[in-house]
């Protein structure tokens, strides 16, 4: 009876994010993978069905293979580089200084730039023309780079972008991290006479294993969902070098008005960004350590 | 243990240089947004005078005050509706004991490997048929629900001593009022934060409004400022940089203030 | 064997706030010194700055002969035990003992030699490859003992390693502390509150009170010649009872509330007021040589078993007497007792100077051997 009565009190809290989630996330999630195996009009009504005709179709296609390929790309160059100059800038911004407030804050302060606002900055940065990275080629008597022009460089310049976009977040989240870590663990080493590389490796980086854990897996997911840097910067180009599958899913659906095939790209994306979670968490059972 | 005066030294000189390489395409863009377009071309650092006609320009070439407006009222909703969903989803993982309760911890959990950009297509059509393109509701309902805020709160919520909930029942409190009275006052700062953090990401998001806004009626600064870039593209590089310098502020302001707070809320929720 | 000498040493914080004034102490080597004192009264920043984890801002450090102000940590050759353990919670025990000779680049042979004798002395070797959140209260508490022996330092500096303890491991932990102390021959300072730590494991104690030394000795002459009322009411539970008094001719009066007849010295007749203080275990019921009785109303009784401490007002103040034995007696029933006037002690009112010591204590017996 009280179990009953539990449960009923329960839903009642649970129910407006049960509701929202069904709605807006299972729902839809169905939808797509059904729609996946469908031709659809216009409205986005399944008219045909065709099997797995739609992922046939993307896996021969050179346009999407490419795209797979520029995405895990991307992912590659940004994820990586971008802990690294995180965790340098929060082991920088850890230290007991006077003022040290002000460097966190301008540290962090790319989170507060929206994801528009950067992109058209570094439009400007880019500028073949009157950007600042061609002046400063040019000081330096180095040849011009057409930077999201050539497709040798646009996915890097994107990338570098969004490195840039991200350290805010990241740098927060594992400065965060390294305060969290008992301050007597470095007294105690102190007095052992370790120094810092020492601390670093056999403390810090230990113990800050949790939180590097957490922002790879969100800079993972983050990465394969890059969106309004590719529609601002490059709308996917020069030649689809930079059309990463978001950017592609929503061409083909709101673009092309293809939504079967658009459906069964998205059902590919979440296919990947959950193998690459549960390859996370398999990986970093055995690595992190939790208190 | 004091740091050596060439230490010292070396680290201000260190963090001074990450800022200036960190911050500068701000600040630039900042500068930029005071210059006229001959001292743009010509590719100048430092504008010659701090002079508004470019911030004049952007104001009236883009109901920009209309989209500022709209962000606000949105990224203030997704706000509230993330804060009291999560919260109530939050309090009953917590302190009611119910069958199948971790399972649909799991579950609410499981969302958050769902990449939003894998629903939109059906969730496009939803709205659609809600009658909802163009509105506030459209832009903000489907957000309300946020597994990682419900995560977050939960964490907080669980150092809540339980004796807590119980002398609340023996006193006769309900359990709602125990929730709205005792529970959520006592987790201010994990709600600052989640708010923050809602009212951020809210601010800046820009595939959702850029797929259900088809007019400036309810359209965001974020849409505004790719209208803006494309209308303006290689004319005018001032007026641009005053429409990103007017859009970057509220959350450089909000992010200044709460840095801190966002920093220790946020991690907190990363590694427990 | 290693000395250890503060002279003039003084902490302040950002220039205002100062937290140490003028400490000089010599503690010696072998010695097992305790830093006792309520809490925020400077005792840790004290062993801190012994550490070298803090800096100091006035005065010399010495260790034997050497200067050691701006020596870091490390090559003060100590060793500190933390209030937490700061045990490394990623490390396995072994690990933890080891980190220290690990950083200082010893041969892996000899770590593990060491590691094993230490484990062995403080019965850790069962528990060698375990995490640190494997283990019960007590065996952390061992594992960070072992960290700090493991090394060979001839300081060790303890924060307040039995505080996170419940009460029964606790005291076993006093004699094993004490016990490891004295087989090793280590200088030993040990911070802690509490006062029946100081008196049970020091050999000298200091107290400390917002940053200034009350009084150094050792623990058995503290409590008998206690240097001013503060350390008079902190060593000692319940502690000694204290209370402000007026001398007139006829007598010593506590709030208008006779306590003794005014057979003093002349000693005392310049002070018109002064602190007379007596401990609750002088204060008896039955009436003895220069005892002088005070009628008293029973607020409180607590029957120990042992002893029954009870409590009345003296004027406004509640003072307590311990009686060996059981009584039966109850609230509000009105008493006799006796308070001998060789019991008292007597502090100057303004400076808190000690002026008269209680005559009655300090006569030790000796037990002879059977």
């Amino acid at each position: 009876m009280k179990q009953l009565t539990h449960m009923r009190s329960a839903l009642l809290y649970l129910l407006p994010s049960l509701i929202l989630f069904t709605v807006f996330i299972f729902y839809p999630m169905f939808r797509t993978l059904y729609l996946s195996f469908f031709l659809t009009d216009a409205k986005g009504n399944a008219s045909v069905a065709v099997g797995l005709d739609n992922y046939i179709h993307l896996f021969t296609s050179s346009q999407f293979l490419n795209s797979m390929k520029a995405t895990l790309l991307f992912v590659l160059y940004t994820v990586p580089l971008g802990i690294v100059i995180a965790l340098f800038l929060a082991l920088l911004a850890n230290e007991k200084l006077k003022g040290i407030g002000f460097f966190r804050t301008i540290f962090s302060s790319t989170m507060g730039v929206s994801v528009a606002a950067s992109s058209v900055i570094w439009l400007f940065l880019f500028h073949p023309s009157i950007g600042m990275f061609n002046h400063v080629l040019q000081l330096l008597h180095l040849p011009q780079v057409q930077w999201l022009v050539d497709p040798d460089w646009a996915l890097l310049s994107v990338a570098i972008t969004t490195i840039w976009m991200n350290t805010g977040f990241s740098f927060l989240i594992i400065l965060g991290g390294l305060q969290n870590i008992d301050q007597t663990l470095y007294e105690s080493a102190q007095i052992d006479g370790a120094n810092y590389w020492y601390r670093l490796r056999r403390i810090t980086i230990p113990m800050l294993s949790p939180t590097l854990f957490f922002i790879s897996t969100i800079s993972l997911i983050n990465a394969f969902q890059t969106f309004g840097q590719i529609d601002i910067l490059t709308k996917g180009g020069p030649t689809q070098a930079t059309n990463l599958i978001v950017y592609s899913i929503y061409r083909e659906a709101f673009v092309n008005y293809q939504f079967g095939t658009a459906s069964a790209q998205a059902v590919i994306l979440f296919v990947i960004v959950l193998f690459v979670t549960i390859l996370q968490f398999k990986l970093g059972e055995k690595k992190v350590h939790y208190q | 243990m004091k740091k050596t005066y060439l230490h010292r030294v070396s680290l201000y000189l260190l963090l001074t240089f990450c800022a200036l390489l960190l911050f500068f395409p701000i600040i630039y863009a900042f500068f930029i947004s005071f210059m006229t377009n001959t001292e743009v071309m010509s590719g100048k650092l430092l504008p010659q005078t701090f002079d508004l006609s470019n911030y004049y320009k952007v104001f009236e070439r883009l109901p920009l005050v209309t989209f500022l407006i709209n962000s606000f009222i949105v990224s203030c909703t997704v706000m509230l509706g993330q804060l009291i969903v999560s919260s109530l989803a939050a309090y009953a993982f917590v302190f009611i004991p119910f069958k199948g309760r971790d399972l649909l911890f799991f579950i609410f959990v499981s969302t958050m490997m769902i990449p939003w950009e894998a629903t939109m297509i059906p969730n496009f059509f939803i709205i659609q048929k809600l009658d909802w393109l163009n509105t506030y509701q459209g832009l903000s309902l489907p957000f309300f629900a946020l597994a990682f805020g419900t995560f977050l709160l939960r964490q907080h919520f669980k150092t809540i001593p339980y004796e807590l909930y119980e002398a609340s029942r023996v006193v006769g409190l309900s359990r709602f009022a125990f929730f709205w009275r005792i529970v959520l006052p006592m987790s201010k700062t994990s709600l600052v934060t989640l708010g923050a953090y809602g009212f951020l990401t809210t601010w800046n998001m820009y595939l959702w409004p850029l797929l259900i806004t088809t007019n400036d009626s309810v359209r965001t600064v974020q849409i505004g400022l790719k209208q803006l870039q494309s209308q303006e593209l290689g004319t005018d590089w001032g007026v641009v940089m005053a429409g990103v310098v007017v859009v970057i502020i509220p959350t450089l302001l909000l992010l200044f203030i709460g840095q801190k707070q966002l920093q220790k809320g946020l991690s907190q929720g990363a590694i427990k | 064997m290693k000395q250890v000498s503060l002279n003039n040493v003084v902490k302040t914080y950002d220039k205002q706030t100062t937290v140490l004034h003028n400490i000089n102490v010599t503690i010696e080597a072998g010695e097992f010194f305790v830093l006792v004192g309520p809490s925020g009264c400077g005792k840790s920043t004290m062993l801190r700055m012994i550490a070298g984890l803090e800096d100091i801002t006035a005065g010399e450090m010495y260790i034997d002969e050497q200067v050691v102000n701006d020596l870091p940590p490390v090559k003060r050759e100590l060793s500190m035990v933390f209030q937490n353990y700061a045990l490394y919670p990623h490390l396995t025990v072994a690990q933890n003992i080891s980190f220290g000779l690990h950083a200082k680049k010893m041969s892996k042979a000899t770590i593990q030699q060491r590691v094993e004798d230490v484990a062995k002395t403080l019965q850790l070797t069962a528990y060698l490859t375990r995490k640190p959140r494997e283990l019960s209260g007590g065996q952390r508490q061992r594992v960070a003992l072992a960290r700090a022996i493991v090394s060979d330092a001839k300081i060790c500096l303890m924060d307040e390693p039995l505080s996170n303890l419940d009460a029964k491991l606790r005291t076993h932990m006093r004699a094993e502390i004490k016990q490891l102390q004295r087989k090793l021959g280590i200088t030993m300072i040990y911070v802690t509150h509490d006062q029946i730590e100081a008196m049970t494991m020091g050999d000298r104690i200091m107290i400390l009170h917002e940053g200034e030394i009350q009084q150094i000795g050792k623990p058995i002459d503290i409590y008998n010649y206690p240097a001013n009322p503060f350390v008079a009411t902190f060593i000692g539970s319940p502690p000694m009872n204290i209370a402000p008094a007026t001398i007139r001719a006829d007598g010593f009066f506590i709030d208008e509330q006779f306590i003794l007849p005014n057979e003093m010295n002349e000693r005392f007749t310049k002070h018109h007021t002064l602190v007379m203080g007596i401990r609750p275990e002088h204060i008896t019921h039955i009436k003895t040589k220069n005892a002088h009785p005070l009628p008293i109303t029973l607020r409180n009784i607590e029957l120990l078993g042992t002893e029954t401490i009870i409590s009345f007002a003296v004027g406004t103040h509640t003072w307590h007497a311990r009686m060996p034995g059981q009584w039966a007696l109850d609230v509000g029933q009105h008493l006799t007792v006796y308070l001998p006037s060789d019991a008292f002690y007597y502090y100057d009112a303004q400076t808190g100077e000690l002026l008269k010591k209680a005559t009655i204590v300090g006569h030790f017996e000796r037990l002879g051997d059977l």
